[in-house]
């Protein structure tokens, strides 16, 4: 050892060389067999790619650094299955890039926000959150009332993840603009349609506007969160997804 | 830029050295011109609004470089002496890390002040200013702006004082300082925008990415050839923490950051890889962000400075050797201790758990060949305030290095998970370890750089080091407070079972704690306005920093004919 | 600095004579201590994982010795939580609030598993411990919309106001304005009427013109006193406490442009039991009254 060491002391690529080599082990180890052992994400049905409105919405997430306040990973520990909800499942992120499991909690998790408040009171708690919980401390977000959602280019996003490997279809990406008018519009003719594309979507005008604001797109989102798996039909305590 | 025009060897013709330098000139400026026609392409064709801005920023950068290579290679200002250490780049950095360090540090304190006084966000109500935006600026500005430019400067300085030699590359060396300004600007503007690829650490989207690995590839290559050209037989302890924190980081740099642009024109993209996969990648390169960037890097800025500034030697080159292969084979696979208990498998959980336990001693080693070289040289303790910083540094080092592995077991992390412990941790090391050891380094290298006698005023150093000591322990002490009340409240439980308080009530708990931390982060920021006016007197040579002579800095010139059998390099 | 070229004279020990930049360094062995710790730790973690799921196989991982999983054993945990509370969480569903109250073991077991669900799912919109804020009832007063007996509040828990549930309360203020069911002036009369029947100040020519027309549009949900109707969830407009506001300009904005406040169904989220101990919690602790 003491040899070895003494030979890249003194010869600097032989040194940058067994630098590398000793830095790849562990990456190889930990990250390779997660993408082919096949526990690593459960068997479950329910989960879809986001539909383009709920992916505008994820992105606005992401762009506002949410995920810096909120986790999305419900740990399995007693106390956060009764605070929160059934402990969340690798399979329920497979489709966030990146993926929202957070690593502070200001706020409170968000991985089953799905359904839990209604589209008004997240208009009313994003615009202004100390008119509604006097307690809180996180940042108003009025502004997404007033900002339009840039629809036409959110096909190309459905694209870009198509091409990434998520299973979207063809038709998914041309019609990504018309799914997103169809979701905010209850009157719309598609609905059927829309609904076959991504079903559990929720349909309804987010925001109460007039324009598809990105606070369409963000409460789309919330209200889809941690929604999609069936937990019904969840085998939890088979061996594989036991882990 | 780098014009060094004092030749004092006549052997050398000064034709033979423009020749050496214009070898850099012709890479640069073609890595230049493409950025500049992307960036052309973006502003006028591109569909994404936001990145308009980015756009007209590459093109303001690339043109005014490639009018200052194509100004200077025609009045012939890229010439330097090979016989004198590339020194005014480093002073360069020792601006950058001010200029960043207050910056970075500023915009903390503003987001300490909005998490304990949130009325300040619904009366500024600026999408840019808020908590979700500034954060990432806030990390960005002070690990790659002032931690950064700390380790470009101080390995520029060490591995050259160590090699007995120039640094390589001729203009190079600019090309690295200044690609890296570029890359925190492009980043931090557009984090203000609201362009971030939303993984920490790593939030600069595709674009900026490329031009990060092209920068860093530069430090790469500079480094290394610098030490193959040394004159010295052995590699020095300092340069091999510096080789592996940069060899490293490209390569998390390079695997984490791998993702489709949505346009080859526009700011968005999305990561090949998704859910369970893209967090254990994202946490390999976020946990060894630290173990690399904020660890290895500043122990070799450790190895050089406090020996160097003790007057003694390193105290074991035998445990030199151990603790460096062990940290960084161990390192590598403490990143799932990010992710314990979350849907990542067990089984990779268990791993990173037991590999930071076993990364505490070999971390330890460091603080031990740290503390232990001051033997013989305690008393400089109490009459030095730098060697002092730089002492304590290694003691929040031992302390973060500590903590860590005691946070990485499963059943401490549980609690400690989620919460404001894990921020007070992060700030043990990031002001303790990282901010006292760079001021240590900044405190020493000006005198040397500048030649003079000492900084402008040493009291003022004091006053630092107190400001810094203050403010760390207000900070971290409400962390800890907060951050473990915040676990134990969660999981609270009444006689019945039932759980005792709402997510609420939590928040409501920690506002004290907030109010504490604000403050000390203040303090700390003091410290940093403290300093800059120090270095600014003592570059100017008022107080005790009138000029030297030639003599210092306390080093000797490069030596082509040190070691005879090495006077061409290895 | 010292006398022979390779001991250094303050600690005695050998430097390893190499040099750099009038750095040297010392041969000092390493701690005993420290290798001594590093060697512990090494045999504890791979002891640990021998006996935890550790090592990634070819399709698999060693589950180790004992074959530990978090998520069996939190299943264990929650299988023991309901077991505790099944005998209380059995008896509180269904059980009528007189039943509750005299068994004072089982009225604890609610009001405080109450207050904890109350925390995180209701304060959220009814504000801190219930005391409302615009728009969201105050559950702390004994004035109620749809009821306030203990079997109104677990319906209106249940299946929510106007939420998604065939069962849910349903009750609509129309727009008025928006509509053009009334002309704005007269929407400005109804204002001075609604003030004045809340005992505001108030234009009382506007107010005697709105008398009328409240006659003719609105009593038939909020009564002929206007005092409101609890089938049609129509505020008592008579008194102070409001849920939207009582200012003249929040007045004529929920004339002009209706209301329709939503109240999710919590049937789907929480069991039976927990709902019913959250209206205990509700009709007991904080408002109640009827
Ligand atoms: C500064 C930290 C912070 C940021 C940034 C932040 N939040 Fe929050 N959030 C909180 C806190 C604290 C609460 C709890 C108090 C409250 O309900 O307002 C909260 C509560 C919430 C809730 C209610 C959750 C529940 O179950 O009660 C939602 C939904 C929410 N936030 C969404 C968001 C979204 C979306 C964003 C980004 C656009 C965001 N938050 C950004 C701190 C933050
Ligand atoms: C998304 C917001 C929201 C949440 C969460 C919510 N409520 Fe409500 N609640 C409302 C609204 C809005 C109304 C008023 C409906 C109306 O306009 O009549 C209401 C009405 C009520 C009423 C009727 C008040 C009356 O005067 O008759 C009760 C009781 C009630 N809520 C209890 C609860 C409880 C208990 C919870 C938690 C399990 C809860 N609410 C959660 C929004 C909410
Ligand atoms: C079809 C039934 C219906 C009719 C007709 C009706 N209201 Fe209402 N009104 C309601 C309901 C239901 C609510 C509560 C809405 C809610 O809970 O979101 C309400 C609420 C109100 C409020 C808000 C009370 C508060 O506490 O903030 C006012 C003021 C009001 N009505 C005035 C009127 C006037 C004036 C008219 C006649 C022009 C009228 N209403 C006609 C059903 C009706
Ligand atoms: C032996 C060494 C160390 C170990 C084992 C270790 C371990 C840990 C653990 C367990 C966490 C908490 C993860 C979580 O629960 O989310 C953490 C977070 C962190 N540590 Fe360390 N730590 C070590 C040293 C350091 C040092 C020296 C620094 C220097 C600054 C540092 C910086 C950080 C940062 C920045 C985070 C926050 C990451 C994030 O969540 O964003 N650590 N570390
Ligand atoms: C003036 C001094 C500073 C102040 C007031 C400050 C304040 C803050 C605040 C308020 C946060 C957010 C915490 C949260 O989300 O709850 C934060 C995060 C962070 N800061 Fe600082 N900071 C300071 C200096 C530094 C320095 C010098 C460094 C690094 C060298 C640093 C590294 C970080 C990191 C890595 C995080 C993210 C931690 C995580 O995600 O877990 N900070 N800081
Ligand atoms: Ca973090
Ligand atoms: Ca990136
Ligand atoms: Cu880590």
């Amino acid at each position: 050892m003491a040899k070895l060491h003494d030979y890249m002391e003194t010869r600097s690529f032989a040194l940058m060389v067994g630098i590398l080599l000793t830095v790849m082990v562990g990456g190889i180890v930990q990250i390779a067999p997660l993408f082919y052992i096949d526990s690593t994400i459960e068997e479950v049905d329910g989960v879809r790619p986001y539909s383009p409105l709920e992916l505008a919405g994820q992105d606005i997430y992401v762009r506002e650094g949410c995920y810096l306040c909120h986790s999305q990973m419900i740990r399995p520990l007693r106390d956060e299955i009764e605070r929160y909800g059934h402990y969340s499942l690798a399979a329920e992120s497979m489709y966030d890039r990146p993926f929202q499991w957070g690593s502070k909690r200001t706020g409170p998790d968000l991985a089953r926000l799905g359904g839990k408040y209604t589209d008004d009171w997240h208009v009313f708690h994003m615009t202004n959150p100390r008119a509604v919980v006097p307690d809180s401390i996180m940042p108003p977000y009025g502004f997404l009332n007033d900002k339009k959602l840039n629809v036409e280019l959110i096909g190309a996003h459905i694209a870009a993840k198509k091409a990434i490997g998520e299973p979207y279809t063809d038709e998914m990406v041309a019609m990504a603009a018309a799914d997103v008018r169809t979701q905010v519009n209850p009157e719309s003719d598609d609905i059927d349609a829309f609904l076959a594309r991504y079903p559990k979507a929720q349909v309804r005008n987010f925001d109460a506007q007039e324009q598809i604001s990105e606070m369409d797109a963000l409460i789309a989102y919330m209200q889809i969160i941690g929604t999609m798996v069936d937990f019904d039909a969840y085998e939890a305590d088979i061996n594989d997804n036991d882990r | 830029m780098a014009i060094n025009t004092s030749i004092t060897r006549k052997a050398i013709t000064r034709k033979a050295i423009i020749r050496k330098a214009n070898g850099a000139i012709l890479p640069i400026g073609i890595i230049c011109v493409f950025g500049f026609i992307w960036a052309v392409l973006v502003a006028s064709r591109g569909v994404d609004p936001v990145i308009k801005p980015h756009a007209y920023m590459y093109i303001f950068a690339f043109a005014l470089a490639i009018f200052a290579l194509v100004y200077g290679v025609m009045q012939n200002k890229f010439v330097y002496n090979p016989y004198e250490y590339d020194d005014n780049v480093i002073k360069a950095g020792v601006y950058a890390t001010m200029f960043w360090g207050i910056a970075g540090m500023a915009v903390g304190a503003v987001i300490a002040f909005q998490l304990a006084f949130p009325q300040i966000m619904d009366a500024l109500g600026l999408s840019w200013l808020n908590f979700g935006r500034l954060r990432p600026l806030h990390t960005s500005g002070v690990i790659f702006g002032f931690g950064g430019n700390a380790l470009i400067a101080t390995s520029f300085y060490t591995v050259q004082r160590t090699c007995r030699t120039r640094l390589a590359g001729g203009m190079w060396p600019w090309f690295v300082f200044w690609g890296w300004q570029l890359v925190l600007v492009i980043a931090g503007t557009g984090y203000l925008m609201g362009i971030t690829h939303g993984q920490e650490y790593a939030e600069p989207e595709w674009y900026v990415d490329i031009w990060i690995t092209i920068v860093w590839v530069a430090y790469l290559a500079i480094f290394m050839m610098t030490l193959v050209k040394r004159k010295e037989k052995h590699i020095y302890v300092s340069n091999w923490f510096y080789l592996s924190f940069i060899v490293t980081i490209a390569m998390l740099h390079i695997i984490n950051n791998l993702a489709l642009p949505v346009d080859w024109l526009g700011s968005k993209s999305y990561s090949l890889a998704s859910g369970v996969q893209n967090a254990m990648t994202q946490w390999w390169y976020g946990h060894n962000a630290v173990g690399f960037f904020l660890t290895t890097g500043f122990l070799g800025m450790m190895y050089y400075f406090i020996p160097k500034r003790a007057e003694r030697p390193v105290y074991s080159y035998r445990l030199s050797i151990v603790h460096f292969w062990t940290v960084i084979f161990i390192y590598i696979w403490a990143g799932p201790h990010h992710l314990h208990y979350t849907a990542l498998p067990q089984w990779t959980q268990t791993l990173g758990m037991v590999f930071s336990v076993m990364l505490w001693m070999p971390s330890w080693g460091g603080m031990i060949n740290g503390l232990m070289t001051l033997s013989g040289a305690w008393d400089k303790l109490r009459t030095d305030p730098v060697l002092r910083m730089l002492a304590v540094s290694v003691a929040f080092y031992g302390m973060a290095t500590f903590e860590g592995p005691l946070m990485s077991i499963r059943y401490v992390n549980a609690l400690s998970h989620y919460t404001d412990w894990t921020i007070g941790h992060v700030h043990a090391g990031a002001l303790g370890w990282n901010g006292m050891v760079t001021f240590g380094a900044v405190y020493c290298l000006v005198p040397w750089l500048w030649k003079k006698k000492e900084m402008y005023s040493l009291r003022m150093v004091e006053w630092h080091f107190w400001l810094c000591t203050i403010g760390i322990i207000f900070y971290i002490t409400a962390m800890w407070v907060s951050g473990i009340m915040q676990g134990l409240m969660w999981r609270a439980y009444t006689d019945f079972g039932f759980l005792e308080y709402s997510f609420i009530e939590t928040v409501k708990a920690m506002h004290p704690y907030y109010i504490i931390r604000a403050v000390g982060g203040t303090l700390f920021l003091l410290g940093m306005f403290v300093m800059t006016w120090n270095v600014w007197k003592t570059v100017k040579g008022h107080g005790d920093a009138y000029a030297l002579t030639d003599d210092t800095p306390p080093a000797r010139k490069p030596d082509v004919n040190a070691i005879p059998e090495l006077a061409l390099g290895e | 600095m010292s006398d022979s070229k390779n001991i250094d004279e303050h600690t005695g020990t050998a430097t390893t004579s190499h040099e750099w930049d009038e750095i040297e360094e010392l041969d000092t062995p390493m701690p005993k201590w420290w290798i001594g710790i590093f060697y512990i730790c090494i045999a504890w973690a791979v002891g640990y994982a021998i006996l935890m799921p550790a090592i990634p196989l070819l399709n698999g991982y060693s589950k180790g010795v004992f074959g530990f999983s978090d998520r069996a054993r939190v299943a264990v945990a929650v299988e023991k939580m309901h077991a505790e509370r099944l005998v209380n969480s059995e008896k509180l569903v269904g059980a009528s609030i007189g039943t509750i109250q005299n068994d004072s073991d089982l009225l604890r077991f609610a009001t405080e598993q109450g207050k904890a669900l109350f925390g995180d799912n209701c304060e959220t919109c009814h504000g801190r411990r219930g005391q409302g804020v615009p728009g969201y009832p105050n559950l702390n007063d004994d004035i109620w919309i749809w009821g306030g007996s203990f079997d109104d509040i677990k319906q209106t828990i249940n299946y929510g106001i106007r939420a998604e549930h065939d069962e849910t309360r349903f009750g609509s203020m129309a727009a008025f304005g928006r509509y053009e069911l009334l002309e704005p002036g007269q929407i400005d009369d109804l204002v001075q009427h609604v003030l004045r029947i809340s005992g505001q100040q108030s234009d009382a020519a506007a107010a005697a013109r709105g008398a009328n027309l409240f006659a003719e549009n609105c009593t038939s949900c909020h009564g002929d006193t206007g005092k409101g109707t609890r089938e049609n969830g129509a505020p008592n407009l008579t008194d102070t406490d409001w849920l939207y506001g009582g200012t003249a300009a929040i007045i004529r904005e929920t004339i002009f442009n209706g209301r329709e406040g939503l109240m999710p169904n919590w049937d789907t989220r929480l069991s039976a039991s927990q709902i019913a101990a959250i209206s205990v919690y509700v009709h007991s602790d904080l408002g109640g009254g009827e």
